[in-house]
Parts: structure tokens; sequence; C-alpha cells
């Protein structure tokens, strides 16, 4: 710990002394701080333009207030909206369903592997999606799956029928949905493989010992030891259950048409800073944003009662 | 590191080894060859390429041409020094900044400190919105502005406390000599913490530079004068979109076929990253799990 030695106790000094003390230590928090707080906290205030019939020549306040007028495409169902909530349940379900089960089963393969080396070898290469924008990966599938991509090329000069992947709107939740997989499993096995190395060896000694299989080993050994891992990253998920990749599908939107594409986050962005209904995306926004944070507790006092730590205590 | 013997009593079969080895093999490879077709082809010559009808997987010779091109100071020259600029200048103060919050919210008896905390730990909880961030950028006037794609994201909450958590492990008898020696803050920080703290200001750094070279969204938002690309946008435009980049875009009149300079973009904006990976990737579990030990 870092001990500071001031020479009288801090009781004795008010609060405007410590401040003046503390007047380095101050102006080090100063623009880490600012800069939070103005992008994070400040676009909180901006919200109240989803209550106002916002026009950019007018300002946030010159505009006039809407009360509810703008959550109507939310409460009466308008078709595009619910397209969108559709496709980002859809493919929040994948996601639950596929993306997140796969770094535990991979961290699973990869801690039973015996060989250290490889291990090492497997990890630094499974690692590397990660670092690559999602211009790089969307560019990457391109070129390996689509229409004059790698795999049909093969499949051309050998007469054998191509595959339709890239751009064929009934495959395209798979695709983001193995996108994916395929640049973040890898280094999402980090913290799993973290708590792997934490069990106790004897406890798989011991279970061996008592007649148990690997398969009972898994069970009743590790899977005990990545429960804590596990409902703290689901809790984090469900509450980005609303957001599932943004980036992502801007990029391939064109290709596959908005029915199967848009999901509420560019429901956001096409509406409001394409389509200038400011008002209507900002309170879609804001709906989204709010059902987020609500998750995200509930999910944690559910963890609470069945008595896990979840994300904070208490 | 090998002390964990996973299992010592019993070995598994040969065929479920035999499986596991086979699952790896298909993933890494799935990872690798993307990346070797990529590179290939774009140094590959340009006949091979043609015949190819896009990809090759092992080039016959090396032909430099795409590069030669891309180089020759068109757009995409442009946007690899707004690239450049983004990501150097954008990691410096980052980092300057996160570190020094960092090292403020570390030391017990800062008198702000605890509210500090909160303020950076709470907006973690949520995330501001698309349109209400929008309005900010825009208010501060940095649309079309290339610090656009910098003082947004310039400090991350995750970042300032993984930083934070790192600084209070250090041993308080360091810097408590510093102070006895006549050191102030800012040196206390700058001549000790700092370098102590070599390992995790690598990771935090990579994290930093990695986001700013890859930031495709910000540049889409925020700039409309395509001058000011970034690499990402470049990418997007003429690669994913297929837009054809022709001799006034490339600012020369050698043209190799199209996927080669495709690919030699891919290469570009894919290089930087994969030179700093391996001096980075020794510290990745250690930056990665600070954080995750104590708030």
């Amino acid at each position: 710990m870092l001990q500071g030695t001031k020479a009288k106790p801090q009781q004795q000094l008010s609060l405007g002394q410590r401040l003046f003390r503390d007047r380095v230590l101050l102006l080090f928090a100063l623009p880490g701080t600012a800069l939070i707080v103005a992008f994070h906290y400040v676009p909180l205030l901006g919200n109240v333009i989803a209550f106002k019939d916002y026009q950019p020549f007018l300002g946030i306040n010159g505009s006039d207030w809407a009360g509810w007028a703008n959550f109507s495409v939310i409460f009466t169902g308008d078709p595009a909206f619910l397209q969108a909530l559709k496709n980002t349940l859809i493919l929040t379900t994948l996601q639950s369903v596929f993306v997140f089960p796969a770094p535990i089963l991979l961290a699973l393969l990869l801690n039973s592997l015996f060989s250290e080396r490889i291990k090492r070898i497997a990890q630094s290469i499974l690692y590397l999606p990660h670092f690559m924008s999602w211009v790089i990966v969307v560019a990457l599938f391109q070129q390996m799956l689509g229409g004059s991509g790698l795999l049909n090329n093969y499949l051309r000069s050998h007469d054998l029928a191509t595959l339709d992947i890239i751009g064929n709107s009934e495959l395209f939740h798979v695709l983001l949905t193995s996108q994916i997989i395929w640049k973040d499993t890898g280094w999402a096995t980090i913290l799993f493989l973290a708590a792997l190395s934490q069990i106790d060896s004897q406890l798989y000694e011991a279970a061996s010992v008592d007649g148990a299989s690997r398969m009972r080993q898994l069970w009743h050994v590790t899977m005990p030891g990545l429960r804590g891992i596990i409902i703290l990253l689901f809790i984090l998920r469900l509450g980005d259950s609303l957001t599932v990749g943004f980036e992502q599908i801007i990029l391939q939107q064109a290709a596959v048409g908005r029915d199967v594409s848009e999901v509420l986050d560019t429901y956001v962005y096409n509406n409001g800073v394409i389509g200038g209904a400011w008002g209507v995306a900002a309170a879609v926004g804001l709906v989204k944003g709010i059902v987020g944070v609500v998750l995200v507790l509930a999910a944690n006092k559910v963890a609470h009662i069945f008595g896990e730590q979840g994300v904070y205590s208490r | 590191m090998t002390r964990r013997i996973v299992n010592g009593v019993q070995m598994p079969s040969w065929p479920m080894r035999g499986f596991k080895g086979l699952v790896l093999l298909v993933f890494c490879a799935a990872v690798i060859i993307p990346f070797v077709a990529v590179i290939s082809t774009s140094i590959a010559p340009n006949k091979q390429v043609t015949d190819s009808g896009g990809l090759v997987l092992l080039p016959r010779s090396v032909d430099l041409g795409a590069y030669q091109s891309l180089f020759a100071g068109g757009v995409v020259t442009q946007a690899l020094f707004v690239s450049i600029f983004v990501t150097v200048i954008g990691t410096l103060l980052s980092l300057t900044a996160s570190c020094l919050l960092a090292y403020s919210l570390a030391r017990p008896g800062f008198t702000a400190g605890r509210p500090i905390l909160l303020v950076v730990l709470f907006s973690m909880l949520f995330s501001p919105g698309i349109i209400p961030t929008y309005l900010v950028v825009k208010g501060a006037g940095l649309l079309d502005s290339i610090w656009a794609l910098i003082v947004p994201t310039m400090v991350s909450a995750f970042n300032v406390i993984v930083l934070r958590a790192f600084f209070a492990n250090l041993p308080g008898e360091i810097t408590e000599s510093a102070r006895i020696d006549g050191a102030g803050e800012l040196k206390t920080f700058a001549y000790i913490v700092l370098p102590l703290s070599k390992a995790v200001l690598s990771v935090i750094g990579l994290f930093y530079a990695v986001g700013y070279w890859n930031a495709f969204f910000s540049a889409l938002l925020y700039l409309n004068d395509s001058k000011l690309w970034p690499l990402q946008l470049v990418l997007r435009t003429y690669v994913i979109n297929d837009t054809q980049l022709g001799s006034a875009e490339l600012g020369t009149e050698q043209l190799p076929p199209q996927s080669s300079i495709q690919m030699a973009i891919l290469v570009v904006s894919i290089v930087p990253i994969l030179l700093v990976y391996p001096f980075l990737q020794r510290h990745f579990a250690k930056g990665v799990l600070t954080g995750a030990v104590k708030g």
C-alpha cells in the first residue's frame, strides 16, 4: 500500500485544508475524471431530446417539448421497430447459446493438454483474432467465404457446387454468430484458464482415488471451480443482451437488407444520425439503456439469492 | 509454471486425445489460413492473382507492386498517416490521463479519492447511447476533426481500475522512502511508480493502441471529410464495399490487380498489430487479471 506521511492526522484538518494539501493529486485526477464525466455522464443529459421534437438547427433548448410522442414507436409497435427488436432477441439468444459456452469448452480443452508447449502455441494463435477490428474480420470472412472467395474458387476449380454464404439473408444470423466465435472465443478463455489454474490438483487426485471417472471429475471438481466466473460473466452478458454487435452489423447491412440485419442499435443509428428522426432514435436508445441497467441489477439480485457474489457484493 | 498437474493419475484414452488434437487443429487453422491467404495474395505476382480469380494461398514469387501503388501518396497513404497519428498521440494521451487518475485513486488518504472512484466505477454500469454521445461531440466542436477519434475514448474506466489495482499493490515502503528523500507526488509517480509498472503499462498501452488503430465507427459517425479517414474506413470502402481503386485515388498510373491492392490494404492494417503482439503477449494474463482481483 502506498502510505501518505503527513504531519497532522486527517481529523484535525478541515475539508478545505485537506483538499489544499492534496492539490497535486487533485490535479492528477482532473483530466481523466473530466473526460469520463464529459463522455459518460454529460451524454445522459442529452437523453432529454427523447422527450423533444429535436431540430438540430434549433438546438436542444430551442426545440419544442414532445412529451411521450417519441416513444410511440415502442408502445404502439411500429413494424420496423418490432423487426429490429425481433432480430436483436434472435441474435442475443444465438449468442447466449453458442458464443457464451464456446470459450468454456475451449478452455477445458486447452487445460487438459499435457504439453505446455502446444498449449502456449495454441494460445498465441487463438488470442490473435481478438485484436483485429470488425472491418478486418468482415473483410477476411468475405475473402474466405464470399462468392469469389478462397472456398468458392476452390470448389469452382474442382467443378463442385459453390456455397452462397456471404450476402445470403437466410444465413445472416448464423454468419454473425460464427464471426463472433471466430474473433473472441480464444481471447475469452483467459479468464476461464485463470480460474482453472486455481483449482487444487489434490482435489483431482482425491476424486480419482475415490474412483471418479474423468467425466465425474469434470462435473464434481472442475465445474464448481468455474461456477463463480461463469455466473459473473453471464450477468455481464445479460446486461448487454440488447447489444448484439453494432459495427459488425453496420458493415454487412447493405449486402443482406434491413429485414434480417436491423437491430436496436442500428435502428437508432439509421433513424437518428442518418434519417434525422433524432427524438425517436434517442427514445429507443434510452429505453434500451434503461432495460440494460435493470437486467444487470436484476441478474445480480438473483445471483445473491443463490448465494453467489455477482458483479458487486451486498 | 508447470506445477499444475491436471489429473496426474489417469491418462486420457488415445481416441480422446486424437479428437482433442483435431478440434484444436481445426480451430487454429481457421484462424491462420485467412491471414496466410491475405498476405500471400498481396505479394503474389499479378498473373497468378488474375489466373486464380482472387486469392492465392502460396505465392509463386514475390511482387511488391501492390505496396508500391499503395504508398504512392494516394488515399491509402493519407489514411495511414491519419491512423498512425491517432494511434500514437491517442495512446500517449490515454496512458498519461489514465495513469495520473489511477495513481491518485491508489493513494490512501486522498481526500476526494472515494467520490472520484465511484464516478469512475459507476460509469462502467451503463453506456451513454449513440445519439446523446454524438450530440456531446458535436457540442464540443469536434465534428470533422481528427480529435473526434481521440478525445471521446481517451479514458477507459476499466483500464483506470486495472492500473489503480496495480499501483495499489506496489510495496508502500518504496514510495515511502522516496517521500522521505523529499520527492513530491510528481517525482514519486514519474521516477518510482511508473518504472515499476512496465508490465501493466505495456498491456494497457496495447489495449488503447489497438482500440485507436481499429476504431471504425467513431470515424464513420464524426468525420464527413474523406481526407481525415483512418485506414479502417478506407478498408471498408475499398475492400468490403468493393469500390474500385483507380489511379486517381492511388496517385499512380501503376495498377496491379484489384484483389492484390485490396489484400495489401488489409495487410497494412494488420501488420502493426502482428508486430507488437509477440512482445506484449506474455503480459496479457497479468494485465487482464489485475483488474479482476479487486475493484
